[in-house]
């Protein structure tokens, strides 16, 4: 991130001193803090609701419930989470809002994942393994049905908004993976 | 089909909620307590988010505004010309990764100024369904644990970004 992040900035400030852009470079920066302000407080409420209702699953014991009834399929993919662990049934709400395309349930969801996960970190600031096949199946999109796009169609009098619906979930079904093997191709040959 | 799955989806959070109530309830929970105890961990975690969003939406923000992005999808439209592929395509698969707002208002854009049934908007629908707004995910998910050493994350992330618009733009060629 520190490189992307170095990189990126140093790029944009050369360019707004290059083509003369530098008024509009200035004034959005005061723009990104303006809308990182208004991100998170609308993340604020969302997120505070999602937390309240996961603390009644764990209350009530339903959470390690779900997280038996999905521990084989999820253990498949991440190898080092024990038994009836927290995680599991957090990255399977997660991974079941990003499907029905609930995504202001599925950041709440992964916060929450990501808080379980990091319980199993014993390098704590750094990333685990676990952790990034998740953050990577989060940055895959492996949304169902993409409504928000359908919408935009339908409004501008597509002949068919729905035909869509297919190729997203072929292109998605095949970024995922693509994307799992190559985290797990990074591991392989890095190590 | 699609307004049932539709409706689905609009069912389930309520009907999440209130088995979850009601089966907490059953469990001799006090969900009003309990669910008061969950959301009083937000504010906490919405701080230690605070900063990781305000550093990412910054430089991006910077970086459209420099005049850097154009440059950039210029770059990449000479690059790739070979290959017919609209400059649009070039523009969303930039846009798409560093912000959601931007990607949307972007493909709306390319909706009313190529027509529906242009080859640029059914290449920038597949993607914006197809990929995610991979800066903002990691901003917040790494943020919410304070992880330092992403170790070789980010360019696991970069790789599969690219070869999701790959997929994208070839998955269009062959079925529509």
């Amino acid at each position: 991130m520190n490189a992307v992040w170095l990189i990126l900035f140093s790029v944009s400030i050369v360019f707004a001193i290059c083509t003369g852009n530098l008024e509009a470079f200035t004034k959005s920066i005061f723009e990104g803090a303006k809308s990182a302000v208004e991100v998170s407080l609308f993340l604020l409420g969302i997120v505070s609701v999602w937390m309240g209702i996961t603390r009644i699953l764990e209350d009530s014991g339903l959470i390690y419930r779900i997280a038996h009834l999905f521990k084989p399929v999820i253990s498949r993919l991440f190898r080092n989470i024990p038994g009836d662990h927290p995680s599991i049934s957090a990255i399977t709400l997660n991974v079941l809002a990003n499907l029905f395309g609930l995504g202001n349930a599925a950041t709440p969801l992964g916060i929450k994942a990501m808080q379980e996960l990091d319980t199993l970190n014993e390098h704590k600031g750094e990333i685990t393994f676990e952790m990034m096949i998740f953050i990577v199946l989060n940055t895959a999109s492996i949304q169902l049905i993409p409504f928000s796009v359908i919408g935009i169609l339908a409004s501008y009098n597509a002949a068919n908004p729905a035909g869509v619906v297919l190729p997203v979930l072929i292109a998605t079904v095949i970024s995922a993976v693509t994307a799992l093997l190559i985290l797990f191709g990074f591991r392989k040959v890095l190590k | 089909m699609i307004e049932g799955i539709n409706y689905l989806s609009l069912l389930i959070i309520p009907l999440f909620i209130l088995f979850t109530i009601w089966y907490g309830t059953f469990k001799k929970v006090r969900v009003y307590d309990s669910f008061v105890a969950g959301a009083k961990e937000g504010p906490g975690i919405i701080l230690s988010i605070f900063p990781y969003l305000l550093t990412i939406f910054i430089v991006i923000k910077g970086f459209q505004a420099s005049g850097a992005f154009d440059a950039l999808r210029n770059g990449f439209y000479q690059l790739f010309s070979f290959a017919g592929i609209p400059i649009e395509v070039v523009s969303m698969a930039i846009i798409k990764p560093l912000s959601g707002s931007a990607s949307t208002a972007l493909f709306t854009d390319i909706v009313k100024t190529t027509g529906p049934e242009s080859v640029a908007t059914k290449m920038t629908a597949v993607i914006m369904g197809s990929a995610e707004t991979t800066f903002y995910v990691l901003a917040v998910y790494l943020g919410t644990v304070g992880i330092k050493k992403t170790r070789y994350l980010v360019p696991v992330c970069l790789t599969a970004d690219f070869i999701g618009i790959v997929v994208a733009v070839a998955v269009v060629r062959w079925l529509l």
